[in-house]
């Protein structure tokens, strides 16, 4: 094989042994099952986050069509379906498991496996040249494991769980009701779902974390990665410190529920509000955890699509270090209404607006990124700048948010269901979809059509806009959270956001047609089809990928800063 | 600028990964225990700090070291108290308000009594309203200390010796505070004799 330069043309031109061994194949139960492939278990990541997406769109659509009118139509059909009885007290369960069933499966079974499973999997190693993750056969052990516990998920959904089948209490899980207040299985399902996939998760990280440090190809330094990877690895440590107060929280749960311990008891000493503390601290690094690694997506596509470099490169690595450190210390923002007292609550309103600076350092990077570049509105792009303007717009709400004397008003209410819709459902999701659009191409080796993406980002760009806009409104007026049924005053609103999920729902069959147009007659697509702007190792390679990539290692030379991640070519 | 091209895997990238991998695993692990060890140190933090309203516990020696401080201005203290639902008492403050020198003890009682035909055990959790009065509330006895049963039908009347430290008064965060709200309720205390709830469900 040639030496360092040279090395990777070798998959797309010339010497065919070479190519024949790369792309060698197992078997189908042995590739699909068994994989110890980063890019094939990133396929499967995303096939899984795809179709936990659907579920937990789905669930959402049930929520919207009951709430665009006043009282109660479908969920005593939903209670009955669920194998409940047909009584209000069923069918106000049945509301309580699909608001939980639907957070979770969007947090931790769509988001999460997407960010950090998929795309993370995929890229991280092609992008500093690594030939796979560091430990292959443990990355399979936290795919099977973030399936298990889907699946504990949905099993929950059919046992008993209190005043019906499923779990009702919130993706938050607070006790006492998921203690004292959820007699049953249901939630003992739930909870162990969310530890297996968070095993899974940490397993995960562990990983990340032992790549980036370890496997960089020579030459590539810290401050030469690109930002996706940066992302990824403030990600790593964020899921590897967070999830485990979750998964002791949740243990203490499981103790508490069924082996007589009082942790959250107050009869046995215990404290409710203790969980609460236990729950945020995993919670909001949590919320990091699912928009980090978008961040890192939209500078990848913002410098592509205008052809210039990310515009202050260190600056925008550290503010997602900034933002996972600082993220550690504001969790009491989600707990003003608990009984804070003042100085706790001026110290958690300060240290959250902190948080607005190196957002701002991030948001500010990518405008600048833009001026003055050459900037082409490819469907990544459309989706990019979706993003950067709704995830703004959800952190000036996010800003309201967190002073603590304003919260107590908005606490529970739809502004708070709007603020992190925005945040999640249109940043995060909205760079998912960025994401995809930029690396479908080298995932498949097709070209999706620019029209479809297009028509795609306009109908959900629109739909999602008419679904959460109105709920600021809602909540200011008052409307609480999790209820399936309000005064007449406020159906005007939830009729028009429920207008909206049908705009949103019916633009995603521009986003299967799409996928199915470009896997069944799509062109097949270069190593590199965004052009120059794509200065990152992977569209170096051909489109798809070999299965083995890197045999001989790219080397980065000092000739390189960070804004080109490629080999020398001469 | 490297004269061999580098190589795939080593055993010494596969070393190092290891050890990468183990110190991440244990950072996670030390976070899992950090979770555990929450429960002890929340417990002693809200203990110390008076955080959520816990109100401090007093020697008599540091009653009567209060009691030298005594200015003669005067707080109001409201009572409450309640059952939690299995708790079959009937349990009420003798007074709704009392106004205490700030620094003299003072005592209070609540009168409760076992409406059901079971001997029933309970301990009552506490804490005053506003939340930052708890440092400055401090018991020099209290029924809240331990386990009280109550034979069926009977009915007692539980002391509570308590005075406001006088550090209220330089407290900027007391300021504009006119009343403390002490607050009981009597939760039934789990154990093998109390295995059956009075209650329906």
């Amino acid at each position: 094989m040639a030496t360092t330069a040279e090395g990777f043309d070798v998959h797309s031109d010339h010497s065919h042994d070479a190519h024949d061994h790369a792309d060698h194949k197992p078997g189908f139960f042995a590739r699909w099952f068994m994989s110890t492939n980063h890019k094939d278990i990133g396929t499967m990541y995303l096939i899984f986050a795809i179709i936990a997406g659907i579920i937990g769109g789905a669930i959402s659509g049930i929520m919207r069509v009951e709430l665009a009118e006043p009282g109660i139509q479908y969920l005593t059909w939903w209670a009955e379906f669920m194998g409940g009885g047909s009584d209000l007290n069923t069918a106000l369960h049945m509301w309580n498991v699909f608001i939980t069933a639907h957070g979770l499966i969007m947090v931790f079974f769509m988001v999460m496996p997407a960010m950090i499973g998929g795309f993370g999997n995929w890229f991280v190693p092609l992008m500093i040249g690594a030939p796979d993750m560091a430990f292959p056969r443990m990355n399979n052990v936290s795919f099977w494991l973030t399936v298990a516990g889907f699946f504990s998920l949905l099993f929950s959904l059919f046992v008993p769980g209190g005043s019906g089948p499923g779990a009702g209490t919130g993706w938050t899980v607070y006790a006492p009701l998921s203690t004292s207040g959820s007699v049953g299985p249901a939630v003992d399902f739930a909870i162990f779902s969310l530890h297996l996939a968070g095993a899974g998760s940490i397993l995960g990280a562990t990983n990340f974390i032992t790549t980036i440090f370890n496997m960089r190809a020579p030459g590539m330094t810290l401050h030469k990665m690109p930002l996706f990877v940066w992302s990824v690895l403030v990600t790593a440590f964020l899921l590897l410190l967070a999830l485990p107060v979750l998964a002791a929280a949740i243990t203490m749960l499981l103790t508490d529920r069924n082996f007589g311990t009082t942790f959250f008891d107050p009869a046995g000493g215990g404290d409710p509000v203790l969980y609460q503390h236990l729950f945020w601290f995993f919670g909001h690094p949590e919320v990091y955890i699912m928009i980090l690694p978008g961040f890192g997506m939209i500078s990848q596509i913002v410098a592509t699509f205008s052809r210039k470099p990310v515009f202050g490169y260190l600056g925008m690595a550290y503010a997602m270090v900034a933002i996972g450190v600082v993220g550690f210390i504001v969790w009491a923002h989600h707990m003003y209404t608990v009984g804070l007292d003042v100085n706790t609550k001026m110290y958690f309103t300060a240290a959250t607006m902190v948080i607005a600076v190196p957002t701002g350092v991030k948001i500010f990077s990518w405008i600048a990124t833009m001026w003055g570049g050459s900037v082409e509105f490819k469907s990544p792009m459309v989706w990019a700048l979706g993003f950067i303007f709704l995830f703004t717009v959800g952190g000036v709400t996010g800003v309201v948010l967190a002073n603590g004397g304003i919260d107590v008003n908005l606490h529970d209410t739809y502004y708070v269901v709007a603020h992190f819709h925005y945040v999640l459902s249109m940043g995060a999701v909205f760079s998912l979809f960025a994401g995809f659009y930029y690396w479908f191409p080298k995932m498949s080796g097709r070209m999706h059509s620019e029209l479809l993406s297009h028509l795609h980002f306009w109908t959900f760009f629109i739909g999602v806009n008419v679904i959460f806009f109105p709920q600021h409104f809602l909540g200011m007026q008052g409307m609480p959270r999790r209820y399936p049924d309000y005064p007449d005053a406020f159906t005007f609103w939830h009729e028009i956001s429920t207008y909206g999920y049908y705009i949103m729902a019916g633009s995603m069959v521009f986003f299967f047609v799409n996928i199915g147009y470009a896997l069944v007659a799509g062109r097949k697509a270069g190593a590199n089809p965004w052009g120059e702007g794509a200065t990152t190792l992977e569209w170096t390679l051909p489109s798809p990928p070999p299965y083995h990539q890197f045999e001989t290692l790219p080397v980065i030379t000092d000739a390189h800063d960070y804004h080109d991640h490629r080999p020398a070519t001469a | 600028m490297a004269t061999t091209p580098p190589v795939l895997h080593d055993s010494d990238t596969a070393r190092r990964n290891l050890r990468v991998g183990v110190l991440a695993f244990m950072g996670a692990l030390a976070m899992l225990g950090l979770g555990y060890a929450a429960v002890p140190l929340y417990e002693m933090f809200c203990r110390v700090t008076g955080f959520g309203g816990t109100t401090q516990v007093a020697s008599e020696a540091e009653a009567a070291q209060a009691a030298t401080l005594v200015t003669g201005q005067t707080i109001s203290v409201r009572f409450d108290g309640s059952t939690a639902s299995d708790v079959p008492w009937t349990f009420r403050p003798t007074q709704a308000t009392d106004t205490v020198t700030i620094g003299q003890r003072d005592i209070a009682t609540y009168i409760a009594r076992n409406e059901s035909s079971k001997p029933v055990t309970g301990t009552a959790t506490f804490n005053v309203t506003p939340e930052q009065a708890g440092k400055h509330f401090n018991k020099i006895q209290c029924f809240c200390f331990t386990e009280q049963t109550l034979a069926p039908g009977q009915e007692v009347t539980m002391p509570v010796l308590y005075y406001v430290d006088p550090a209220v008064l330089d407290d900027p965060d007391m300021q504009g505070v006119e009343q403390i709200t002490l607050s009981y309720t009597f939760h039934r205390t789990s154990g093998p004799d109390t295995a059956a709830p009075a209650g329906t469900n």
